[in-house]
Formats: C-alpha cells, sequence, structure tokens
C-alpha cells in the first residue's frame, strides 16, 4: 500500500521526470542538446511507483528511453542534464550522454542504448544478489520492442532455471520506434510469455501509479521469497517521438491527444491522492514548486558546467588500480 | 615444480583462485559433470558444488551478460565461452557491453570479468568451430586479451586474469590442452600482462608466433639453425597490453622480422605489431617485415584442407629465408 512519505515521495519524483524530460526537449529545440535524445515523457508511473520500493542497494538496468528510471533511481538532475549536455560535471564526465547514464552508487547499473542489451546485465547482478545472500533485488526495465530480442529469452529463461530475484519489467509504449506492437509482436500481452519460462505475467495499466506499486510489491515479495523472477508488463504511451527530431507520421496525433488530455499518470495519481485524501493539494502544489526551482538551478548547472578536458579522452578505458 | 597439462594448469589455478576468493566463480556449458570439453573444470563442482561451478544453458548472451551483470555486483565471474568462435553468439554483449561499460560510464564500474575459452584449429572441428579470433578484441578498445602458449604461462596468465579489475578474454588453444610442462607449484604463481618471453634468443631474424604457433616457430627456428640462420622467437602472451619494447629491441638486433599467427593475416593482430615496428625501428629494418597468418578462406573440415588454410613450419622457414636474403 501506498502510505503518505511514498506517496509524496512518487508525485516528486513524476514531476521531476516530467520537468527534466520537457526541459530536454526544450533545450534541444533551442539546438542546446545533441545527439539521440529518446524522452519518458508519458510514462513516468512506471519508474516512481517502482523505485519507490527500492533501496540504493536494489539494481537496476534501463534502456536508450532512461532518464526516468535514472531519476527515479536518485540521480540529481543538475548531474543528469550535464550529462546530456556533454559537461564534464555530468554523471559519465560528458562521456554518455543520454543513453548511457548510470550511478553505481545508487544502484543503477546504468542505461543502454541497445535494444534489449541490459536483459542479461540485470539478470547476472540477480545471480551475484543470490549468491551473495543479500535480501535485495534487480530490476530491469526495456520496452516492448526488447522483448522481441534473443536476450530476452535467454535471460528470462537463465532467470526462471536459477530462481533470480529479478523483475522484468516491460514497459509497452505501443511503438518499438515506429513500427506498432501489433506489427511486430506475436502476443497481445506481452506478459503472456512468462508462460514458456514457468513464472507469473502480469500485464497492468501503466499510466496507473497504484496498479504497477501493486503488481510491483507481489513480484518482489516472490522475488525474495526465493521463488524468482516475475515479468510485469506496464502498458503506457510515450507523449513525444520515438526521438527528439522524430516526425511521428506512424501515428494518429488525435491519439496522443487523448493520452495526453485524459491518461497523464501525473494528473491520475493526484485525482487519486484526493480521492484517497492521502496528501493535500497544498503539499503537491509545493512539490510543484520546488521542483520547477530544482529544474531550473539544474538547468544553470549544467549549461555553466566545463566542457571535458580532451587531454583525458583516453582515461578510464581500463581500471588502473 | 610438476609436470602437467595446459588443461590441469588452468584447472589448477580456476581451483586456487576459487579457494582464494569466494567471489570467483565458474559459469558455462557443460562445466559441472562434464567438466568442460577438454577437462578444464574437471570434478571442481565436487569440491565447490554447483552454485561456484555452474551449468548455463546454451545461452551465450546470457552467459557473458550474466558474467558482466554479477562483475558489476561485486563477483568475480569467469565465464566460459566453449568455443571462441561462439564469441559472435553474444558479440553484442561482449563488444557493446562489457568493452565499454567502463569507459562510458565515466569510469564507475569496475568489472573483474574473465571471459574464456579455446580456438583454433587441429581437431576437424570445421568452420565454426576452428577459427582464432583473438585479433578482434585487440581491434575493439575495453578488454585485455591473454593468449596463452605453454602450461606454466596458462597458470600464471590465468591467475593475473582473474584478479585483473578490468574484463580480460582469455584465448586457449584446443591443441595445446595434451602439451605438458613445468608449472610452479605456488599458488601466488603469476605472469604480469604486457610482458613478452622470448622463447628462443637468435640475431639474425626475429620471429613473433602467440599460441599453437609458438612451438611452431620454434621448430621453424630448429630448420633455420641448420641453414646457418640464428631465430629469436618471441611470444607476446598478451595482445592487450602488448609488448611492443621488446619485439622492437629484437628488431633493432636482427633487422628483420616475420609475424605468424593462426588467426587470419588480413588484419590480423601481426599487422599491428609491423605498423609498430615499422614506427619505432623502420631504419633497423633491413627488408621488408612479413605477415604469415591464415588464408582469407573459413576453416574447412578435411584435414589437408585445413592445414592449407593456415601458415605451415615451411612458409615460415621460407619467410625467414626471404627477408634474410638467403
Amino acid at each position: 500500500m501506498i502510505d503518505e512519505k511514498k506517496a509524496l515521495w512518487i508525485y516528486k519524483t513524476m514531476k521531476e521526470i516530467r520537468e527534466f524530460e520537457e526541459t530536454a526537449w526544450t533545450l534541444f529545440t533551442e539546438n542546446k542538446l545533441r545527439g539521440s535524445v529518446h524522452l519518458y515523457t508519458g510514462q513516468e508511473a512506471v519508474a516512481a511507483a517502482i523505485c519507490s520500493q527500492l533501496t540504493d542497494e536494489d539494481y537496476i538496468t534501463s534502456t536508450h528511453r532512461g532518464h526516468g528510471h535514472c531519476i527515479a533511481k536518485g540521480a540529481r538532475l543538475d548531474f543528469a542534464l550535464a550529462e546530456l549536455m556533454g559537461k564534464a560535471t555530468g554523471y559519465c564526465k560528458g562521456r554518455s550522454g543520454s543513453m548511457h547514464i548510470a550511478d553505481f552508487n545508487k544502484g543503477n547499473l546504468g542505461a543502454n542504448a541497445i535494444v534489449g542489451g541490459g536483459l542479461p546485465i540485470a539478470t547476472g547482478a540477480a545471480l551475484a544478489q543470490k549468491m551473495q545472500k543479500k535480501n535485495h533485488v534487480t530490476v530491469c526495465f526495456f520496452g516492448d520492442g526488447a522483448s522481441n530480442q534473443g536476450t530476452f529469452h535467454e535471460s528470462i529463461n537463465l532467470a526462471s532455471v536459477w530462481k533470480l530475484p529479478v523483475i522484468y519489467v516491460c514497459e509497452n509504449n505501443e511503438f518499438g520506434m515506429t513500427v506498432p506492437v501489433s506489427q511486430s509482436t506475436s502476443v497481445r500481452n506481452i506478459s503472456d510469455r512468462a508462460k514458456g519460462y514457468g513464472i507469473p505475467g502480469e500485464t497492468v495499466d501503466g499510466n496507473d501509479v497504484e496498479a504497477v506499486f501493486d503488481a510491483f510489491a507481489r513480484a518482489k515479495e516472490r522475488a525474495l521469497r526465493g521463488d524468482g523472477p516475475t515479468l510485469i508488463e506496464c502498458k503506457t504511451y510515450r507523449w513525444r517521438g520515438h526521438w527528439t527530431g522524430d516526425p511521428e507520421t506512424y501515428r494518429d496525433r488525435e491519439v496522443t491527444e487523448e493520452w495526453r488530455e485524459k491518461r497523464d499518470p501525473i494528473s491520475l495519481f493526484r485525482t487519486c491522492l484526493k480521492a484517497r485524501n492521502l496528501v493535500s493539494d497544498a503539499a503537491l502544489d509545493a512539490v510543484d514548486t520546488a521542483v520547477a526551482e530544482e529544474m531550473r538551478k539544474a538547468v544553470e548547472f549544467a549549461e555553466s558546467s566545463p566542457e571535458p578536458d580532451a587531454a583525458h579522452v583516453m582515461d578510464d578505458v581500463f581500471y588502473e588500480g | 615444480m610438476a609436470v602437467i597439462s595446459y588443461a590441469q594448469a588452468i584447472r589448477k589455478v580456476i581451483a586456487e583462485e576459487m579457494r582464494r576468493d569466494e567471489r570467483v566463480f565458474l559459469m558455462g556449458e557443460d562445466v559441472e559433470k562434464l567438466g568442460g570439453v577438454f577437462g578444464t573444470s574437471r570434478d571442481l563442482f565436487k569440491e565447490f558444488g554447483t552454485d561456484r561451478i555452474r551449468n548455463t544453458p546454451i545461452s551465450e548472451s546470457a552467459i557473458v551478460g550474466a558474467g558482466l551483470g554479477a562483475a558489476c555486483a561485486g563477483m568475480r565471474p569467469i565465464a566460459e565461452l566453449m568455443y571462441w568462435d561462439f564469441a559472435f553468439v553474444c558479440a553484442d554483449q561482449i563488444f557493446n557491453q562489457v568493452c565499454k561499460t567502463r569507459y562510458v560510464f565515466g569510469g564507475n564500474a569496475i568489472i573483474p570479468l574473465v571471459i574464456r575459452g579455446q580456438q583454433g584449429t587441429g581437431r576437424g572441428n570445421a568452420a565454426t568451430h576452428s577459427q582464432s579470433v583473438e585479433s578482434i578484441f585487440m581491434h575493439i578498445p575495453g578488454v585485455k586479451v591473454a593468449c596463452p602458449a605453454t602450461p606454466a604461462d596458462a597458470a600464471g596468465l590465468l591467475r593475473t586474469a582473474i584478479r585483473d579489475d578490468n574484463p580480460v578474454c582469455f584465448f586457449e588453444h584446443k591443441a595445446l590442452y595434451i602439451t605438458k610442462g613445468e608449472v610452479p607449484d605456488d599458488p601466488e604463481f603469476s605472469i604480469p600482462f604486457g610482458e613478452a618471453v622470448i622463447r628462443r634468443e637468435g640475431s639474425d631474424v626475429t620471429i613473433v608466433a602467440n599460441l599453437l604457433y609458438v612451438s611452431r616457430a620454434l621448430e621453424a627456428a630448429d630448420e633455420l639453425a641448420k641453414d646457418g640462420i640464428s631465430a629469436e622467437v618471441i611470444d607476446p602472451r598478451t595482445l592487450v597490453p602488448f609488448d611492443y619494447e621488446t619485439v622492437e629491441e629484437s628488431v633493432r638486433k636482427t633487422g628483420r622480422l616475420v609475424v605468424v599467427h593462426e588467426a587470419h593475416q588480413v588484419n590480423g593482430w601481426g599487422a599491428q605489431v609491423i605498423t609498430e615496428v615499422g614506427k619505432r625501428a623502420f631504419r633497423y629494418l633491413d627488408a621488408a617485415p612479413i605477415h604469415l597468418g591464415a588464408k582469407s578462406c573459413p576453416l574447412p573440415f578435411n584435414l589437408a584442407l585445413e592445414q592449407a588454410v593456415i601458415p605451415s613450419v615451411k612458409d615460415i622457414v621460407d619467410a625467414c629465408h626471404a627477408v634474410s636474403y638467403r
């Protein structure tokens, strides 16, 4: 169950992600960001509801659309934005950009720009947790597209055979780049594939914080019991295109508008909190103001940060001790 | 000092390192009851259990990727590929993930992962089980590359690989497993990376060779001695890092260079050695260096055909004569 403290945390996290993504969009249109930037706007409920149940000792792996997971796993907006801008103060010293942010201190084993690339890595992190007899879990975030990669099959099969404490969270946002799921995927619900691995699979409304929260709570409990992985499919929708320059010729703008207007996860969560009488509007408004200020400072920090020194371009290829 | 086989040397070091450090474990196909196709983990499950000598499904991407994930999470995995040819099945996990994780994450990650397996010709395993692929791992930055040619080097280099805090690709040669040699009993015996060894001293021509071709180069040196040509044979032992200094010093002395490997000649690691020597010691060279490697042709099954693709001892001898103009 979501208590007041968690509710506030989830709300704040969703707002941070939203502010961050919309700021990234603006900066991109102003030519202040370059490269591949894939925005998470519209999917905030998944990262926030799940990461609200994790500690720094729990791991996540993320995707090319990874800013949301990264922020929900404890990233600071200023360091993250500095990384998007390729600055020396960024999480990865300007080497990663949007698609490879990691912060091992927070248990974030990294975004991954290869679709499906993170699934084996998450599986291995969970193997380590099991061998070290740690009472923690690994969450593997991936998209509908990754569920058609071989690594999906190899990883979930392995985790099931070894009963690893890993939760596979598929964010089905209806498109693998421009191709609709109906054209690429053999099942209506990706969670149906769980049957093939002898593990539970569950499909939830990915824009409903409580639904995601509860499904994940069950999966985490199962993982900690030693019963192995779960596949959770969160049906959601990305508001922006696949990437910032996407002309979006493959989908109907009216549908996107409908998702924005009727199924905004943040508005829905506010309504839910009101109905539950859990957090006051005033408290939520205060969060909005604080997050906007945090974002403003992050932009200031990132813009004024130095560029990395090319003299150090060869550093960190290897660990030198 | 005991005389043991190359395979036994590898098994010995895996066991010693697993005794020493509980974070070390082995996973791969058929490593448990079978002990690996070449016995490199034979019976180890009896001592360490199946948790640490871990049979995997036939899922190379999961084997290597899980090794990476486990390494990021504090373990020191040894991920075994039954044949190095199978690295192409999991190329993304090696080249895009293992190689790049530390760097792109801004030095955040420490990745003590060993990926090991065997490669090469000699057992009639045909095109997809006989290649020598180590050059590719030198081309893409981010992994160290070790290629032991003797039982002692297998032991010493593997210990260094397991204790290294970086990913190491460890290339064994299937035809070397049964070869025997003296290996120090000392469970601390190790060989640092980046130190070539001079297998035979000579003054007229430098031959650089790795893995199976170290013994073939030595055979060629015996032949050449009969013709009055004194060949120096250098085994680099690791390709990343590479000890160019030892090669350079030798070429300054001999003025002649032949590089030979079983890996395909085109863009094989020997080309890089010749480039470096050209840069460092061009004016000491009395002849254009010769680079020998497998022909640009898949490895065929038939023994005679297979041998026709890879360099022979005679090819090495001929190359040395050519650079010596006699």
